[in-house]
């Protein structure tokens, strides 16, 4: 009988598997969109662990006879008002923009993922109260509600970061409600209750695993408009506060200066936007590797 | 007289149907409908019809992944539908199920080693190395390769997945395995392979199978007992020789007349049923089948049948057979049949 099996499988048990997560991996090498992201994501990442050892000057090193400066050799961005280095205050503002992008993403992945699962695994009374507390949300203008969450809250870094998370719970809650109605009527979830598994163990160990691929790609998505919100926020004088160097709070205090000292504007608003662009196209590969997949 | 392993009765399932906003109930789809059966231990019971007919949901009714509507179900001696939750997760290591999809029934992030592990994992078993070990021996004894164990499902192929889900059902040592459909999604090639298999293994470990299929000649092949079911309940239940022999039923005989027969010179009259299989939400009165049979009366349109025996071991649910219809031409008629 088992000379008759067909082996299209791996012929020497030394053999290494490529894995699920290997073979996204394979496929995400293969755009370059995807890696010249990642690899300005990883660059910003850099900066921020680095920044303290890279930057020239200190955050707040004030020199008032250099202020508002045209880049040159001395400060290769220009100075601002203040005369401080703006090259050095962008690259410790990548700290501040990344640690929110990255914070605020996670907590709302956590608690979206948790209240999309409960909903999602559960259905039913659970499933409806959870879902319309997303439609409400979803119904308000996020930043508007983010303003609202930070006028209650005071403004500050701290709470900027609060409300991006919370203004995004219910992206997550949605995408994950989504992946799990359909997982659960997977036959292996099935087969999963026949052998005795708690829903706990399934629950964990089947449907989350199995949700999380487009999970990774909106999060990675979200971190980029995480940034953004949180530039805006700074913008509007509700998230980081003065002195720190924060990319959307440094742009707002340039837009009086615009006219003669452009480069106080232009150099936050780049790192902003090449931080966003990585974000997006790691995203999108990522998005190609993990999602038109789930090979049978 | 022995005990039966598994006793069914009365067995329903009927799943409301939801219309409007405020999802009202606007009727039931019977989908099983008062089954009853019993399985002997190491026996094989076959269970037919065409799809829609219930089978596969009173599989799941048995291993209790649908809760039935009504109707009891005992195995071993407790009662199934009786337990609590806990209960009867610790029950299941008794009853393991095969599933049609090899495809879908292993989890795509989950090596083989993993799959096969979990539930050894959740009946307790602790030691990770008698985990491994047991892992190996399933995975050869289902004809495979114990290096098989870090291998995910996609580099398997249909067939080797069959065995994997076999062995998978196999790890608790259970008493009874619910087969549904096991080799309907496999070629016919491989389907021989894993009948014979499950064959084996039923001699080896002294299983008792509960075997739903489309495919008679697959039931004929592996089965000792077989059901007809039809629109939520049995109509005929025999010794799978004596069925496939001399069936009663009007629609097992249409049925066994489709069932093609390898011999070119062989002719044979079809038994074509008239119309399509009526909607399980909206069944006829009376007979169940009574809208489709060639031999209907007027008792067929009001009285539903129950299924009695009619000789040993051979249960029918026909009026041709009752009491009040005996004497009648029709019985001839049909028990001289085509076939």
């Amino acid at each position: 009988m088992s000379e008759a099996i067909t082996q299209p499988v791996p012929e020497s048990p030394e053999e290494k598997t490529a894995g699920p997560w290997r073979e996204a991996w394979n496929g995400f090498r293969k755009s370059k969109a995807a890696l010249f992201g990642a690899a300005i994501v990883l660059m910003f990442v850099l900066l921020a662990f680095a920044g303290p050892l890279i930057a020239p000057e200190g955050i707040n090193e004030q020199d008032m006879s250099k202020r508002l400066m045209a880049p040159s050799a001395e400060h290769w961005f220009g100075t601002d008002d203040f005369g401080r280095d703006i090259l050095s205050r962008v690259i410790h503002g990548a700290r501040i923009s990344l640690w929110v992008g990255f914070f605020s993403v996670i907590g709302s992945v956590i608690v979206g993922s948790l209240l999309g699962i409960i909903a999602g695994y559960y259905g039913r009374w659970v499933d409806t109260i959870i879902s319309r507390l997303f439609d409400i949300m979803l119904a308000f203008p996020s930043i508007l509600l983010a303003i609202a969450i930070v006028s209650v809250l005071g403004p500050s870094l701290q709470n900027a970061l609060i409300a991006i998370a919370v203004i995004n719970i219910p992206n997550f809650g949605r995408l994950i409600r989504s992946r799990v109605l359909s997982i659960k009527q997977d036959e292996y979830i099935t087969a999963a209750k026949g052998i005795g598994m708690k829903d706990s163990r399934i629950l964990f160990s089947h449907i989350l695993p199995n949700s999380m691929a487009p999970v990774i790609v909106q999060g990675t998505l979200a971190v980029a408009t995480a940034i953004l919100e949180a530039a805006a926020l700074g913008f509007l004088g509700l998230g980081a506060q003065a002195p720190a160097p924060e990319w959307g709070k440094m742009l707002s205090d340039a837009r009086n200066y615009l006219r003669d000292a452009p480069w106080t504007m232009i150099f936050p608003g780049l790192a902003i936007m090449l931080t966003v662009l990585g974000f997006n196209l790691m995203g999108d590969g990522l998005r190609d590797a993990l999602d038109p997949k789930m090979k049978s | 007289m022995k005990e039966p392993l598994l006793k069914v009765e009365g067995l329903k399932k009927h799943f409301p149907v939801k219309k409007g906003a405020l999802g009202r109930v606007k009727g039931h789809v019977k989908a099983v409908d008062g089954v009853s059966f019993d399985v002997m231990t190491g026996e094989t019971l076959g269970i037919v019809g065409e799809s829609g007919c219930g089978k596969s949901t009173t599989g799941r009714l048995l291993m209790r992944l649908l809760e039935p509507t009504e109707g009891k179900v005992i195995f071993d001696g407790r009662e199934l539908t009786a337990l609590g939750g806990d209960e009867m997760r610790k029950m299941r290591r008794d009853i393991q199920m095969v599933f049609q999809d090899p495809y879908a029934s292993l989890n795509p992030r989950h090596t083989i080693g993993k799959i096969l592990e979990e539930p050894l994992l959740v009946h307790g078993v602790k030691d990770p190395k008698e985990r491994k070990r047991k892992v190996r021996e399933f995975l050869e004894i289902v004809g495979l390769s114990g290096y098989h164990a870090t291998r995910y499902p996609h580099q398997f192929s249909g067939g080797q997945r069959q065995r994997i889900g076999i062995a998978r059902a196999l790890m608790t040592n259970p008493k009874l395995i619910i087969a549904d459909e096991p080799v309907s999604a496999l070629d016919v090639s491989i389907q021989s392979q894993v009948l014979n298999l499950m064959q084996d293994l039923q001699r080896e470990f002294g299983l008792t199978y509960i075997f739903i299929s489309h495919d008679l000649s697959v039931v004929r092949h592996i089965s000792d007992r077989v059901a007809v079911m039809y629109l939520g309940r049995i109509v005929e239940i025999a010794e799978s020789d004596r069925l496939y022999g001399m069936p009663l039923h009007p629609y097992t005989q249409a049925l066994l007349s489709a069932v093609p027969v390898p011999d070119p010179g062989f002719v044979r009259e079809q038994i074509v049923l008239e119309g399509d299989i009526p909607s399980p939400a909206d069944p006829p009165p009376g007979c169940p089948f009574h809208s489709r049979c060639p031999f209907r009366m007027d008792v067929c349109k009001s009285n539903v049948p129950s299924l009695a025996e009619q000789e040993t071991g051979h249960s029918v649910a026909c009026h041709l057979y009752t009491e009040e219809a005996r004497g009648d031409d029709n019985k001839t008629l049909v028990t001289e049949g085509s076939l």
